[in-house]
Protein backbone atom coordinates (compact mmCIF):
# COMPACT_ATOMS: atom_id res chain seq x y z
CA UNK A 1 0.00 0.00 0.00
CA UNK A 2 1.11 3.50 -0.79
CA UNK A 3 1.93 5.71 2.13
CA UNK A 4 0.51 9.21 2.23
CA UNK A 5 3.97 10.65 1.77
CA UNK A 6 4.84 8.74 -1.38
CA UNK A 7 1.37 9.44 -2.87
CA UNK A 8 1.95 13.13 -2.22
CA UNK A 9 5.37 13.05 -3.86
CA UNK A 10 3.91 11.21 -6.83
CA UNK A 11 1.14 13.83 -7.03
CA UNK A 12 3.69 16.66 -7.22
CA UNK A 13 5.50 14.72 -9.92
CA UNK A 14 2.30 14.43 -11.99
CA UNK A 15 1.65 18.17 -11.67
CA UNK A 16 5.18 19.27 -12.49
CA UNK A 17 5.68 16.86 -15.38
CA UNK A 18 2.48 18.16 -17.01
CA UNK A 19 0.84 14.71 -17.08
CA UNK A 20 -1.59 14.98 -20.04
CA UNK A 21 -4.31 12.80 -18.49
CA UNK A 22 -4.32 15.03 -15.43
CA UNK A 23 -4.43 18.31 -17.30
CA UNK A 24 -7.14 17.04 -19.63
CA UNK A 25 -9.37 16.54 -16.59
CA UNK A 26 -8.53 20.04 -15.39
CA UNK A 27 -9.44 21.28 -18.87
CA UNK A 28 -12.86 19.59 -18.76
CA UNK A 29 -13.55 21.23 -15.39
CA UNK A 30 -12.70 24.69 -16.63
CA UNK A 31 -14.44 24.35 -19.96
CA UNK A 32 -17.69 23.16 -18.34
CA UNK A 33 -17.74 25.61 -15.44
CA UNK A 34 -16.74 28.64 -17.52
CA UNK A 35 -19.51 27.94 -20.02
CA UNK A 36 -22.00 27.46 -17.19
CA UNK A 37 -21.00 30.81 -15.67
CA UNK A 38 -21.16 32.58 -19.05
CA UNK A 39 -24.69 31.33 -19.68
CA UNK A 40 -25.94 31.86 -16.12
CA UNK A 41 -24.53 35.31 -15.42
CA UNK A 42 -26.49 37.64 -17.77
CA UNK A 43 -29.99 36.47 -16.84
CA UNK A 44 -29.07 36.12 -13.16
CA UNK A 45 -27.82 39.72 -13.04
CA UNK A 46 -31.06 40.94 -14.62
CA UNK A 47 -33.04 39.01 -12.00
CA UNK A 48 -30.80 40.42 -9.23
CA UNK A 49 -31.34 43.93 -10.58
CA UNK A 50 -35.10 43.53 -10.79
CA UNK A 51 -35.26 42.10 -7.27
CA UNK A 52 -33.11 44.95 -5.98
CA UNK A 53 -34.91 47.92 -7.48
CA UNK A 54 -38.38 46.93 -8.59
CA UNK A 55 -41.27 46.66 -6.19
CA UNK A 56 -43.88 44.11 -7.20
CA UNK A 57 -46.14 41.70 -5.35
CA UNK A 58 -44.32 38.55 -4.31
CA UNK A 59 -40.86 40.10 -4.40
CA UNK A 60 -40.07 39.20 -0.78
CA UNK A 61 -41.14 35.68 -1.52
CA UNK A 62 -38.86 35.48 -4.57
CA UNK A 63 -35.93 36.87 -2.59
CA UNK A 64 -36.51 34.26 0.14
CA UNK A 65 -36.80 31.59 -2.51
CA UNK A 66 -33.42 32.42 -4.05
CA UNK A 67 -31.84 32.64 -0.60
CA UNK A 68 -33.20 29.18 0.17
CA UNK A 69 -31.88 27.86 -3.11
CA UNK A 70 -28.39 28.97 -2.03
CA UNK A 71 -28.39 25.89 0.18
CA UNK A 72 -29.60 23.56 -2.58
CA UNK A 73 -27.56 20.33 -2.44
CA UNK A 74 -25.76 19.47 -5.67
CA UNK A 75 -27.08 15.90 -5.60
CA UNK A 76 -30.67 17.19 -5.61
CA UNK A 77 -29.85 19.33 -8.64
CA UNK A 78 -28.19 16.30 -10.21
CA UNK A 79 -31.22 14.11 -9.61
CA UNK A 80 -33.60 16.71 -11.04
CA UNK A 81 -31.51 17.37 -14.14
CA UNK A 82 -31.04 13.63 -14.58
CA UNK A 83 -34.80 13.01 -14.55
CA UNK A 84 -35.34 15.87 -17.01
CA UNK A 85 -32.64 14.75 -19.44
CA UNK A 86 -33.08 10.97 -19.32
CA UNK A 87 -34.53 9.53 -22.50
CA UNK A 88 -37.66 8.92 -20.47
CA UNK A 89 -37.74 12.50 -19.21
CA UNK A 90 -39.40 15.51 -20.82
CA UNK A 91 -36.13 16.77 -22.37
CA UNK A 92 -34.83 13.32 -23.33
CA UNK A 93 -34.87 14.03 -27.04
CA UNK A 94 -31.98 16.44 -26.60
CA UNK A 95 -29.75 13.42 -25.87
CA UNK A 96 -27.80 15.47 -23.34
CA UNK A 97 -27.56 12.96 -20.49
CA UNK A 98 -23.92 11.95 -19.90
CA UNK A 99 -22.58 14.86 -21.94
CA UNK A 100 -20.94 18.15 -21.02
CA UNK A 101 -24.13 20.11 -21.79
CA UNK A 102 -25.89 18.14 -19.03
CA UNK A 103 -23.12 19.08 -16.59
CA UNK A 104 -23.41 22.68 -17.72
CA UNK A 105 -27.17 22.69 -17.08
CA UNK A 106 -26.64 21.33 -13.55
CA UNK A 107 -23.97 23.90 -12.80
CA UNK A 108 -26.13 26.73 -14.16
CA UNK A 109 -28.86 25.73 -11.71
CA UNK A 110 -26.31 25.70 -8.88
CA UNK A 111 -24.74 29.02 -9.84
CA UNK A 112 -27.96 30.92 -10.47
CA UNK A 113 -29.12 31.50 -6.86
CA UNK A 114 -25.63 32.63 -5.81
CA UNK A 115 -25.45 35.08 -8.71
CA UNK A 116 -28.94 36.41 -8.00
CA UNK A 117 -28.48 36.81 -4.24
CA UNK A 118 -25.03 38.41 -4.47
CA UNK A 119 -25.84 40.63 -7.44
CA UNK A 120 -29.00 41.81 -5.72
CA UNK A 121 -26.91 42.82 -2.70
CA UNK A 122 -24.41 44.55 -5.00
CA UNK A 123 -27.17 46.45 -6.79
CA UNK A 124 -28.66 47.47 -3.44
CA UNK A 125 -25.30 48.85 -2.36
CA UNK A 126 -24.79 51.38 -5.17
CA UNK A 127 -24.57 55.09 -4.52
CA UNK A 128 -28.07 56.60 -4.16
CA UNK A 129 -26.79 59.36 -6.44
CA UNK A 130 -26.48 56.94 -9.32
CA UNK A 131 -29.91 55.67 -8.52
CA UNK A 132 -31.32 59.17 -9.03
CA UNK A 133 -29.82 59.23 -12.50
CA UNK A 134 -31.35 55.83 -13.19
CA UNK A 135 -34.74 56.98 -11.98
CA UNK A 136 -34.69 59.89 -14.46
CA UNK A 137 -33.68 57.48 -17.21
CA UNK A 138 -36.51 55.16 -16.18
CA UNK A 139 -35.55 52.27 -13.96
CA UNK A 140 -36.90 49.66 -16.34
CA UNK A 141 -34.68 50.70 -19.19
CA UNK A 142 -31.62 48.88 -20.47
CA UNK A 143 -29.64 52.08 -19.81
CA UNK A 144 -30.77 51.95 -16.20
CA UNK A 145 -29.48 48.41 -15.87
CA UNK A 146 -26.14 49.01 -17.54
CA UNK A 147 -25.53 52.20 -15.60
CA UNK A 148 -26.15 50.49 -12.29
CA UNK A 149 -24.20 47.40 -13.36
CA UNK A 150 -21.23 49.67 -14.04
CA UNK A 151 -21.59 51.23 -10.60
CA UNK A 152 -21.86 47.83 -8.98
CA UNK A 153 -19.22 46.14 -11.14
CA UNK A 154 -16.95 45.03 -8.30
CA UNK A 155 -19.79 43.55 -6.31
CA UNK A 156 -21.00 41.78 -9.45
CA UNK A 157 -17.49 40.52 -10.14
CA UNK A 158 -17.44 39.10 -6.62
CA UNK A 159 -20.76 37.34 -7.31
CA UNK A 160 -19.36 35.72 -10.45
CA UNK A 161 -16.20 34.57 -8.67
CA UNK A 162 -18.16 33.11 -5.75
CA UNK A 163 -20.52 31.24 -8.07
CA UNK A 164 -17.60 29.92 -10.13
CA UNK A 165 -15.88 28.69 -6.97
CA UNK A 166 -19.04 26.80 -6.01
CA UNK A 167 -19.62 25.03 -9.32
CA UNK A 168 -16.05 24.07 -10.20
CA UNK A 169 -15.79 22.16 -6.93
CA UNK A 170 -19.18 20.41 -6.94
CA UNK A 171 -19.22 16.68 -7.45
CA UNK A 172 -22.82 15.53 -6.86
CA UNK A 173 -24.45 16.93 -9.96
CA UNK A 174 -21.53 16.36 -12.34
CA UNK A 175 -21.20 12.73 -11.31
CA UNK A 176 -24.90 11.98 -11.81
CA UNK A 177 -25.61 13.77 -15.05
CA UNK A 178 -22.12 13.61 -16.56
CA UNK A 179 -21.43 9.94 -15.80
CA UNK A 180 -17.69 10.49 -15.23
CA UNK A 181 -16.76 9.48 -18.81
CA UNK A 182 -13.04 9.66 -19.51
CA UNK A 183 -12.04 12.42 -22.00
CA UNK A 184 -15.61 13.81 -21.95
CA UNK A 185 -17.29 14.34 -18.63
CA UNK A 186 -14.60 13.44 -16.13
CA UNK A 187 -13.81 16.66 -14.30
CA UNK A 188 -11.66 17.34 -11.25
CA UNK A 189 -14.19 16.44 -8.52
CA UNK A 190 -15.52 13.29 -10.22
CA UNK A 191 -11.97 12.17 -11.02
CA UNK A 192 -11.00 12.59 -7.36
CA UNK A 193 -14.00 10.48 -6.33
CA UNK A 194 -13.05 7.76 -8.86
CA UNK A 195 -9.33 7.71 -8.05
CA UNK A 196 -10.13 7.45 -4.36
CA UNK A 197 -12.46 4.50 -5.01
CA UNK A 198 -9.70 2.88 -7.07
CA UNK A 199 -7.24 3.45 -4.27
CA UNK A 200 -4.81 5.36 -6.50
CA UNK A 201 -4.45 8.42 -4.38
CA UNK A 202 -1.66 10.26 -6.22
CA UNK A 203 -3.83 11.57 -9.03
CA UNK A 204 -6.57 12.42 -6.51
CA UNK A 205 -4.12 14.44 -4.44
CA UNK A 206 -2.72 16.17 -7.53
CA UNK A 207 -6.20 17.20 -8.65
CA UNK A 208 -7.04 18.25 -5.10
CA UNK A 209 -3.98 20.52 -5.14
CA UNK A 210 -5.20 22.08 -8.38
CA UNK A 211 -8.58 22.78 -6.77
CA UNK A 212 -6.96 24.20 -3.63
CA UNK A 213 -4.72 26.49 -5.65
CA UNK A 214 -7.73 27.59 -7.66
CA UNK A 215 -9.75 28.26 -4.49
CA UNK A 216 -6.88 30.35 -3.15
CA UNK A 217 -6.70 32.35 -6.39
CA UNK A 218 -10.46 32.86 -6.47
CA UNK A 219 -10.48 34.00 -2.85
CA UNK A 220 -7.71 36.52 -3.51
CA UNK A 221 -9.70 37.79 -6.50
CA UNK A 222 -12.87 37.89 -4.42
CA UNK A 223 -11.10 39.91 -1.72
CA UNK A 224 -9.76 42.28 -4.35
CA UNK A 225 -13.21 42.85 -5.86
CA UNK A 226 -14.79 43.36 -2.46
CA UNK A 227 -12.09 45.81 -1.38
CA UNK A 228 -12.47 47.76 -4.64
CA UNK A 229 -16.24 47.70 -4.21
CA UNK A 230 -15.89 49.14 -0.71
CA UNK A 231 -13.42 51.80 -1.85
CA UNK A 232 -15.59 52.94 -4.79
CA UNK A 233 -19.13 52.34 -3.73
CA UNK B 1 -15.97 55.11 -21.58
CA UNK B 2 -15.00 53.79 -18.21
CA UNK B 3 -13.86 50.28 -17.53
CA UNK B 4 -16.70 47.85 -17.70
CA UNK B 5 -16.76 44.25 -16.64
CA UNK B 6 -19.78 43.48 -18.79
CA UNK B 7 -19.62 45.36 -22.09
CA UNK B 8 -22.58 44.46 -24.22
CA UNK B 9 -20.49 44.32 -27.37
CA UNK B 10 -19.02 40.88 -26.69
CA UNK B 11 -21.87 39.43 -24.74
CA UNK B 12 -23.78 38.14 -27.76
CA UNK B 13 -20.85 36.47 -29.53
CA UNK B 14 -19.86 34.81 -26.26
CA UNK B 15 -23.36 33.49 -25.69
CA UNK B 16 -23.58 32.28 -29.27
CA UNK B 17 -20.28 30.45 -28.74
CA UNK B 18 -21.59 28.82 -25.56
CA UNK B 19 -24.66 27.41 -27.22
CA UNK B 20 -22.73 26.49 -30.34
CA UNK B 21 -20.41 24.36 -28.26
CA UNK B 22 -23.37 23.02 -26.28
CA UNK B 23 -24.95 21.47 -29.33
CA UNK B 24 -21.73 20.24 -30.94
CA UNK B 25 -21.57 16.68 -29.64
CA UNK B 26 -20.95 13.64 -31.86
CA UNK B 27 -22.60 10.23 -31.43
CA UNK B 28 -20.09 7.67 -30.15
CA UNK B 29 -21.05 4.34 -28.56
CA UNK B 30 -22.41 4.63 -25.03
CA UNK B 31 -21.62 1.60 -22.93
CA UNK B 32 -23.13 1.14 -19.48
CA UNK B 33 -21.14 -1.44 -17.59
CA UNK B 34 -20.24 -2.63 -14.16
CA UNK B 35 -17.60 -1.15 -11.93
CA UNK B 36 -15.85 -4.55 -12.03
CA UNK B 37 -14.94 -4.31 -15.73
CA UNK B 38 -13.68 -0.76 -15.30
CA UNK B 39 -11.94 -1.03 -11.93
CA UNK B 40 -10.14 -4.20 -13.03
CA UNK B 41 -8.62 -2.27 -15.92
CA UNK B 42 -10.03 -4.67 -18.56
CA UNK B 43 -11.85 -1.99 -20.55
CA UNK B 44 -8.76 0.21 -20.71
CA UNK B 45 -7.09 -2.82 -22.27
CA UNK B 46 -9.88 -3.79 -24.72
CA UNK B 47 -11.45 -0.56 -25.91
CA UNK B 48 -8.38 1.05 -27.52
CA UNK B 49 -7.97 -2.12 -29.62
CA UNK B 50 -11.66 -2.00 -30.57
CA UNK B 51 -11.37 1.65 -31.52
CA UNK B 52 -8.24 0.99 -33.56
CA UNK B 53 -10.10 -1.74 -35.47
CA UNK B 54 -13.43 0.01 -36.03
CA UNK B 55 -12.85 3.71 -35.43
CA UNK B 56 -15.70 3.72 -32.95
CA UNK B 57 -15.13 5.60 -29.73
CA UNK B 58 -16.70 3.97 -26.68
CA UNK B 59 -17.87 6.15 -23.81
CA UNK B 60 -17.97 4.13 -20.62
CA UNK B 61 -20.47 4.76 -17.85
CA UNK B 62 -19.42 2.51 -14.99
CA UNK B 63 -22.23 1.74 -12.55
CA UNK B 64 -23.62 -1.41 -10.97
CA UNK B 65 -25.33 -4.05 -13.10
CA UNK B 66 -28.77 -3.02 -11.82
CA UNK B 67 -28.30 0.59 -12.80
CA UNK B 68 -26.65 -0.33 -16.09
CA UNK B 69 -29.75 -2.34 -17.03
CA UNK B 70 -32.02 0.53 -16.04
CA UNK B 71 -29.96 2.92 -18.17
CA UNK B 72 -30.48 0.50 -21.06
CA UNK B 73 -34.21 0.27 -20.38
CA UNK B 74 -34.51 4.04 -20.48
CA UNK B 75 -32.51 4.20 -23.71
CA UNK B 76 -29.85 6.38 -22.10
CA UNK B 77 -27.09 4.09 -23.41
CA UNK B 78 -26.61 2.00 -26.58
CA UNK B 79 -25.31 -1.24 -25.09
CA UNK B 80 -24.84 -2.80 -21.66
CA UNK B 81 -22.06 -5.13 -20.44
CA UNK B 82 -23.17 -6.84 -17.24
CA UNK B 83 -22.97 -10.01 -15.16
CA UNK B 84 -26.33 -11.10 -13.76
CA UNK B 85 -27.81 -13.76 -16.08
CA UNK B 86 -31.28 -13.81 -14.52
CA UNK B 87 -31.70 -10.04 -14.61
CA UNK B 88 -30.28 -10.07 -18.17
CA UNK B 89 -32.90 -12.56 -19.34
CA UNK B 90 -35.64 -10.40 -17.86
CA UNK B 91 -34.06 -7.39 -19.62
CA UNK B 92 -34.25 -9.15 -22.99
CA UNK B 93 -37.68 -10.69 -22.35
CA UNK B 94 -39.13 -7.27 -21.51
CA UNK B 95 -38.04 -6.03 -24.92
CA UNK B 96 -35.41 -3.60 -23.63
CA UNK B 97 -32.49 -5.51 -25.16
CA UNK B 98 -32.22 -7.46 -28.43
CA UNK B 99 -30.26 -10.50 -27.28
CA UNK B 100 -27.78 -11.70 -24.66
CA UNK B 101 -24.29 -12.28 -26.01
CA UNK B 102 -22.16 -14.11 -23.41
CA UNK B 103 -18.50 -13.47 -24.13
CA UNK B 104 -16.37 -14.03 -21.04
CA UNK B 105 -16.42 -15.13 -17.44
CA UNK B 106 -14.46 -15.11 -14.29
CA UNK B 107 -15.31 -16.14 -10.78
CA UNK B 108 -16.33 -14.65 -7.49
CA UNK B 109 -14.45 -15.35 -4.32
CA UNK B 110 -14.80 -14.63 -0.64
CA UNK B 111 -11.99 -12.54 0.78
CA UNK B 112 -11.39 -11.58 4.37
CA UNK B 113 -8.90 -10.34 6.97
CA UNK B 114 -5.68 -12.35 7.43
CA UNK B 115 -6.60 -13.35 11.01
CA UNK B 116 -9.77 -14.97 9.62
CA UNK B 117 -12.01 -14.74 12.72
CA UNK B 118 -14.74 -16.92 11.14
CA UNK B 119 -12.22 -19.67 10.24
CA UNK B 120 -13.05 -19.83 6.53
CA UNK B 121 -9.63 -20.98 5.40
CA UNK B 122 -9.97 -24.46 3.94
CA UNK B 123 -13.72 -24.16 3.43
CA UNK B 124 -14.75 -24.99 -0.16
CA UNK B 125 -18.52 -24.64 0.18
CA UNK B 126 -19.35 -20.95 -0.19
CA UNK B 127 -22.78 -21.27 1.43
CA UNK B 128 -21.27 -22.95 4.50
CA UNK B 129 -18.69 -20.16 4.61
CA UNK B 130 -21.44 -17.52 4.76
CA UNK B 131 -23.17 -19.40 7.56
CA UNK B 132 -19.90 -19.36 9.49
CA UNK B 133 -19.46 -15.63 8.99
CA UNK B 134 -22.98 -14.97 10.25
CA UNK B 135 -22.45 -17.23 13.28
CA UNK B 136 -19.08 -15.75 14.19
CA UNK B 137 -20.39 -12.19 14.23
CA UNK B 138 -17.44 -11.09 12.09
CA UNK B 139 -18.20 -8.15 9.86
CA UNK B 140 -19.23 -8.52 6.24
CA UNK B 141 -19.28 -5.63 3.76
CA UNK B 142 -22.02 -5.90 1.15
CA UNK B 143 -22.01 -3.89 -2.06
CA UNK B 144 -25.60 -2.94 -1.28
CA UNK B 145 -25.97 -1.31 -4.71
CA UNK B 146 -28.02 -3.83 -6.70
CA UNK B 147 -24.93 -4.63 -8.78
CA UNK B 148 -24.28 -8.06 -10.29
CA UNK B 149 -22.00 -8.91 -7.39
CA UNK B 150 -24.68 -7.80 -4.95
CA UNK B 151 -27.31 -9.92 -6.72
CA UNK B 152 -24.98 -12.92 -6.50
CA UNK B 153 -24.34 -12.22 -2.82
CA UNK B 154 -28.05 -12.07 -2.04
CA UNK B 155 -28.68 -15.32 -3.90
CA UNK B 156 -25.96 -16.98 -1.82
CA UNK B 157 -27.39 -15.70 1.48
CA UNK B 158 -30.73 -17.00 0.36
CA UNK B 159 -29.20 -20.39 -0.40
CA UNK B 160 -27.83 -20.34 3.13
CA UNK B 161 -31.31 -19.61 4.47
CA UNK B 162 -30.16 -16.39 6.11
CA UNK B 163 -31.39 -12.79 6.08
CA UNK B 164 -28.26 -10.88 6.96
CA UNK B 165 -28.90 -7.83 9.08
CA UNK B 166 -27.38 -6.17 12.10
CA UNK B 167 -24.25 -4.23 12.97
CA UNK B 168 -21.98 -6.87 11.49
CA UNK B 169 -23.59 -6.57 8.03
CA UNK B 170 -22.31 -3.37 6.41
CA UNK B 171 -24.22 -2.23 3.32
CA UNK B 172 -21.81 0.09 1.55
CA UNK B 173 -23.66 1.23 -1.58
CA UNK B 174 -20.30 1.57 -3.36
CA UNK B 175 -18.38 0.08 -6.27
CA UNK B 176 -16.27 -3.08 -5.95
CA UNK B 177 -12.94 -1.33 -5.47
CA UNK B 178 -14.31 0.92 -2.75
CA UNK B 179 -15.90 -2.05 -0.99
CA UNK B 180 -12.59 -3.96 -1.00
CA UNK B 181 -10.92 -0.95 0.55
CA UNK B 182 -13.66 -0.67 3.16
CA UNK B 183 -13.44 -4.38 4.00
CA UNK B 184 -9.67 -4.02 4.34
CA UNK B 185 -9.98 -1.03 6.64
CA UNK B 186 -12.73 -2.65 8.74
CA UNK B 187 -11.13 -6.10 8.91
CA UNK B 188 -14.28 -7.52 7.30
CA UNK B 189 -15.19 -10.23 4.80
CA UNK B 190 -16.67 -9.49 1.40
CA UNK B 191 -17.60 -11.14 -1.87
CA UNK B 192 -15.61 -9.90 -4.86
CA UNK B 193 -15.16 -10.70 -8.51
CA UNK B 194 -11.76 -12.03 -9.43
CA UNK B 195 -10.86 -9.23 -11.86
CA UNK B 196 -11.25 -6.43 -9.35
CA UNK B 197 -9.63 -8.58 -6.67
CA UNK B 198 -6.47 -9.06 -8.74
CA UNK B 199 -6.31 -5.31 -9.37
CA UNK B 200 -6.66 -4.49 -5.67
CA UNK B 201 -5.04 -7.35 -3.82
CA UNK B 202 -1.77 -5.50 -3.25
CA UNK B 203 -3.53 -2.43 -1.92
CA UNK B 204 -5.79 -3.97 0.69
CA UNK B 205 -5.11 -6.03 3.84
CA UNK B 206 -7.28 -8.96 2.73
CA UNK B 207 -6.67 -12.55 1.70
CA UNK B 208 -8.54 -14.86 -0.68
CA UNK B 209 -10.32 -17.47 1.43
CA UNK B 210 -13.07 -19.31 -0.44
CA UNK B 211 -13.13 -19.91 -4.19
CA UNK B 212 -13.67 -22.61 -6.77
CA UNK B 213 -17.27 -23.41 -5.80
CA UNK B 214 -19.30 -23.73 -9.04
CA UNK B 215 -21.89 -21.43 -7.47
CA UNK B 216 -19.25 -18.70 -7.69
CA UNK B 217 -19.17 -18.66 -11.50
CA UNK B 218 -19.45 -15.16 -12.92
CA UNK B 219 -20.47 -14.98 -16.61
CA UNK B 220 -20.46 -11.66 -18.46
CA UNK B 221 -22.66 -10.73 -21.41
CA UNK B 222 -23.16 -7.76 -23.71
CA UNK B 223 -26.70 -6.80 -24.70
CA UNK B 224 -27.53 -4.15 -27.31
CA UNK B 225 -30.44 -1.89 -26.41
CA UNK B 226 -33.33 -2.67 -28.77
CA UNK B 227 -33.54 -0.02 -31.52
CA UNK B 228 -37.21 -0.85 -32.06
CA UNK B 229 -37.96 0.57 -28.66
CA UNK B 230 -35.37 3.36 -28.73
CA UNK B 231 -34.81 4.39 -32.36
CA UNK B 232 -32.11 6.91 -31.41
CA UNK B 233 -29.65 4.29 -30.12
CA UNK B 234 -26.43 3.62 -32.00
CA UNK B 235 -27.31 0.01 -32.80
CA UNK B 236 -24.78 -0.46 -35.56
CA UNK B 237 -21.91 0.50 -33.25
CA UNK B 238 -23.39 -1.70 -30.50
CA UNK B 239 -23.38 -4.71 -32.84
CA UNK B 240 -19.84 -3.86 -33.94
CA UNK B 241 -18.76 -4.09 -30.29
CA UNK B 242 -20.63 -7.39 -29.79
CA UNK B 243 -19.04 -8.89 -32.88
CA UNK B 244 -15.57 -7.67 -32.02
CA UNK B 245 -15.74 -8.94 -28.43
CA UNK B 246 -16.81 -12.40 -29.70
CA UNK B 247 -14.35 -12.45 -32.61
CA UNK B 248 -11.08 -14.37 -32.32
CA UNK B 249 -9.27 -11.03 -32.03
CA UNK B 250 -11.48 -9.80 -29.19
CA UNK B 251 -11.42 -13.13 -27.40
CA UNK B 252 -7.62 -13.26 -27.62
CA UNK B 253 -7.44 -9.74 -26.21
CA UNK B 254 -9.60 -10.80 -23.24
CA UNK B 255 -7.45 -13.89 -22.62
CA UNK B 256 -4.29 -11.82 -22.87
CA UNK B 257 -5.32 -9.38 -20.18
CA UNK B 258 -3.22 -10.06 -17.13
CA UNK B 259 -3.31 -8.53 -13.70
CA UNK B 260 -0.26 -9.14 -11.53
CA UNK B 261 0.74 -11.93 -13.89
CA UNK B 262 -2.60 -13.76 -13.73
CA UNK B 263 -5.34 -14.06 -16.30
CA UNK B 264 -8.31 -12.08 -15.00
CA UNK B 265 -11.09 -13.11 -17.42
CA UNK B 266 -11.72 -16.27 -19.44
CA UNK B 267 -13.13 -15.81 -22.96
CA UNK B 268 -16.21 -17.97 -23.54
CA UNK B 269 -17.26 -17.22 -27.13
CA UNK B 270 -14.41 -19.01 -28.93
CA UNK B 271 -15.26 -22.07 -30.96
CA UNK B 272 -18.87 -23.14 -31.53
CA UNK B 273 -21.43 -20.40 -31.19
CA UNK B 274 -22.81 -20.33 -27.70
CA UNK B 275 -25.21 -17.44 -27.82
CA UNK B 276 -28.60 -18.19 -26.39
CA UNK B 277 -31.42 -17.91 -28.85
CA UNK B 278 -34.29 -19.08 -26.65
CA UNK B 279 -34.04 -18.67 -22.90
Amino acid sequence: MNGVGSAFTEALGLLISGDPALWEIVGVSFSVSLRAILVATPPALVVGYVLAWHAFPGRRLLVSLFETLLALPAVVVGLTVYLLLSRRGPLGDLGWLFTQPAMIVGQIVLAFPILVAMSRAAFRAVDPHALETVRTLGAGSVRGFTTLAREAQFGLGAAVIAAFGRIIAEVGSSMMVGGNILHHTRNIPTAIALETSKGSFAQGIALGLVLLTLALGLNVALGWFQARGAAHP
Amino acid sequence: MRRRLFPRSWLLPVLALCFGVLSATAAPLRLATTTSTQNSGLLDHLLPAFQARTGIEVQVIAVGTGRALRLGEAGDVDVVMVHAPQAERRFVASGAGTQRFPFMKNAFLLVGPPDDPAHLRGETDVVQALVRIARSGARFVSRGDDSGTHKKERALWQAAGLHPQGDWYVEAGQGMGKVLQMAGELGAYTLTDQGTWLAYRDRVALEPLVGGDPRLDNPYAVIPVDPRRHPHVNHRAAMALVEWLRSPEGQRAIAAYRLHGRQAFVPTAIGPRRDETVP
